[in-house]
């Protein structure tokens, strides 16, 4: 394909969701072992709330405001899921699911009482984003990549996505040491000095500032997906740490590429007229990535070792 | 208004949606509780969000072959097949590889509902006006419910009560100690599958009135309520029926009273004001309870230190201590002991002492692991040993000045 019809069209598209893949995998990772996967789950239910009270208040679809908004209904559900967990004696699955699907209903019901027939907010937007319509218009081939006039019509989500992204590889790299430590052996963790419980809070808003930022540019679904697929199926592939971070990132870009270009394109080479979601199709591919390495995948068993067949 | 809706005087379409809702809540509370009490509540969020592509697949089926897209029963039918994939996926998962339950959820859970979406993008796609009502599987959507809708649900509800009931001890024991259970000779893993399978028959049938994606709501809140009233598994079954119920009764009702109220989200919040009192207000195991618990045994231990300190002549200078020994008519206003209180203080150290004798005699073991500085000592021993320690103590001795 030419450069003037993929630029304008797909290239942007196509950064925003790897960068929102990778932001979200990288935390992911260190979810997934903690047994906290489901974090991500009960934030990006929780993100509607928080975009719908902004909308009430400023009474305009602006960025900063509903970022604002999500991030603070991601913590207030954080805070009230321990609430709940520790007032109630109920065990964290079952307080997150109260929490979650409550602040979602509260939502749906603030956005069915608002009046936003003139904007374009509603609850299918929210969960499945609109990455197709992300393009930049000023593009006219890859001579625009270093042509500032055109660089400024890019869609501000690309550099605000590239931010977090940029954010959230700087807090694992800083803290990489006590994170690994911590994940792996809490009790030690805290004996050689590190505040767990301080850390563990850091890693839970990190992952919601990726999850806010990746879901105002993608919707809610493949947020979800991206915490869980691509760390869940890098942990078949190896036993070490580093080596699981490495794949989880190939895994969230390869299925992030591979599910825009099939949403783009897959249709149109089996005859059909349109594309599909491609936050769907990103979730999809990642879905089949984390199948074939429950399959191949050489660690793959409880174990852990390489199965010997 | 909201009276008419609740004695169910709001017209054909509202007196459905109660009565489906009512039903709904039932089923959905009591098949919850056994996945509540088993700590996979969780679960039922992975197998709700795996119904949306079997919906689909129904939807296109159902058109492909010449029939009207939205026959209820084949949408209902297909998202029972896409759940049940999703469910053995999310165990084979657990099962065969070291990923844990989470993890497995959430896979399952994204996954499937992205390839959902990119299932309704299809449709939406294929040129057919029909499928306007598929995005009401995602929220509910009770506007256009029908008579043969509200029997579905009636009778899949219905059907999913008797088999929780029929199945519920094996059910109970698993979910309070699979070991045990396997130990009886009881299969384990298939009664897990089974229970799975009666929360997606609730799933499934309740999409049509609050959605896949509030459904959790109804199969989680309400256990975890029933949870705070009662130790007993059978009552918290039940109570998390009747607390469903209720749930959506009054949801429903609510949601019929005024425009812009859709019914899902206004059952689950319903719900969660129910159990929003119980959390507060629950007898022993409330906040409210708690905390008055806590400030009995505040209570207990300032009265009991502030007398052993009169006994011992020792100035008191903690003000709710003070405080308290006041209210009890056990000082006076400027702090020295009325004769009540030197009786009751007397008493108080005399105990101690007492207490002292029993632990360091080792044929009192026993008791004096009892000692927690409160207790009081006849509590614990009869009158006669209560004597013979008096006698190794010896008689008052009077307060020191």
């Amino acid at each position: 394909m030419s450069g003037e019809e993929f630029v304008p069209l797909s290239l942007t598209p196509l950064l925003i969701g790897t960068f929102a893949a990778i932001a979200c995998a990288l935390p992911g990772n260190f979810l997934v072992l903690r047994k906290q996967a489901l974090i991500g789950d009960a934030i990006s239910h929780v993100v509607l709330p928080g975009i719908v009270v902004a909308f009430i208040l400023t009474g305009a679809i602006s960025t900063w405001p509903m970022m604002l908004g999500a991030a603070g209904a991601a913590i207030l559900a954080v805070i009230m899921i321990e609430a709940v967990r520790r007032l109630g004696q109920i065990e964290a699955g079952a307080a997150m699911g109260v929490v979650f699907t409550t602040m979602f209903a509260a939502g749906v019901l603030l956005l069915e009482q608002t009046d936003t027939s003139s904007v374009h907010l509603d609850v299918e937007h929210a969960l499945y984003g609109n990455l197709e319509s992300l393009i930049w218009l000023d593009a006219t081939g890859w001579a625009s990549v270093l042509d500032p006039e055109a660089l400024a019509g890019l869609p501000p989500e690309l550099p605000r996505i590239a931010l977090t992204m940029l954010g959230v590889s700087l807090f694992v790299w800083l803290f990489w040491r006590p994170l690994k430590i911590s994940t792996f052996d809490e009790g030690f963790a805290r004996t050689v000095g590190i505040r767990t419980g301080v850390l563990g809070m850091a890693l839970v808003i990190t992952a919601a500032i990726a999850a806010v930022a990746a879901f105002d540019a993608v919707g809610s679904i493949i947020v979800i997906a991206m915490f869980i697929c691509p760390p869940a199926a890098a942990r078949m592939m190896t036993n070490r740490l580093e080596t699981q971070i490495g794949w989880s990132v190939a895994f969230a870009i390869l299925s992030a590429v591979t599910g825009y270009v099939l949403a783009g394109y897959g249709p149109l080479w089996l005859g059909a007229a349109d594309a599909v979601s491609a936050a769907g199709m990103i979730a999809t591919m990642s879905g089949l990535i984390l199948a074939g390495a429950a399959i191949w995948g050489p660690c793959r068993t409880r174990a852990g070792a390489p199965s010997a067949s | 208004m909201l009276w008419d809706a609740l004695t169910l005087q709001l017209g054909y379409n509202a007196t459905l949606v109660a009565i489906g809702a009512t039903l709904l809540g039932i089923s959905a509370g009591v098949t919850g509780t056994f996945l509540f009490l088993r700590k996979r509540a969780l679960v039922s969020d992975a197998i709700s969000h795996a119904t949306l592509p079997g919906v689909c697949i129904g939807f296109m089926l159902l058109v492909a072959l010449g029939g009207d897209g939205r026959n209820l029963l084949g949408l209902l039918a297909g998202s029972a097949a896409s759940a049940w994939v999703g469910l053995l996926c999310m165990n084979w998962l657990t099962r065969h590889t070291r990923l844990a339950e989470d993890a497995a959820i959430g896979a399952v859970l994204s996954v499937f509902f992205g390839f959902g979406i990119v299932l309704l993008t299809v449709i939406q796609t294929m040129g057919v006006g029909r499928q306007a009502g598929l995005e009401g599987f995602l929220l509910g959507s009770t506007a256009g419910m029908l008579w043969t809708d509200a029997l579905i649900i009636a009778l899949g509800g219905a059907a999913t009560l008797l088999l929780v009931m029929i199945i519920r001890r094996p059910m109970t024991m698993v979910a309070f100690d699979p070991e045990y259970a396997a130990a009886q000779g009881l299969p384990v893993h298939r009664i897990d599958l089974a229970m799975m399978g009666l929360v997606m028959a609730v799933t499934v049938v309740g999409l049509k009135i609050v959605g896949l994606i509030l459904i959790v709501a109804l199969l989680i809140i309400p256990p975890v309520t029933a949870r705070f009233w009662s130790q007993r598994s059978e009552r918290v079954v039940l109570l998390a029926g009747l607390a469903g119920g209720l749930a959506g009764y009054l949801g429903a009702a609510l949601s019929a009273s005024a425009p812009n109220l859709p019914t899902g989200p206004i059952i689950v919040l319903v719900s969660f004001g129910f159990f929003a009192l119980s959390l507060l207000f629950a007898p022993v195991r409330g906040v409210l309870a708690a905390v008055l618990r806590h400030l009995r045994f505040q209570r207990r231990v300032h009265i009991r230190q502030g007398l052993l300190a009169l006994a011992q002549g020792q100035q008191i200078y903690e003000p709710l201590t003070l405080r308290l020994l006041r209210r009890s008519g056990l000082v006076r206003a400027d702090g020295v002991a009325t004769d009540t209180g030197k009786a009751r203080a007397a008493k108080a150290l005399r105990d101690e002492k007492r207490w002292e004798v029993v632990r360091s005699d080792l044929a009192h073991e026993a008791t004096a692991a009892l000692y927690d500085g409160l207790r009081d000592i006849e509590t614990v021993l009869t009158r006669d040993q209560i004597a013979e320690i008096d006698r190794q103590i010896g008689g008052p001795q009077g307060v020191p000045a």
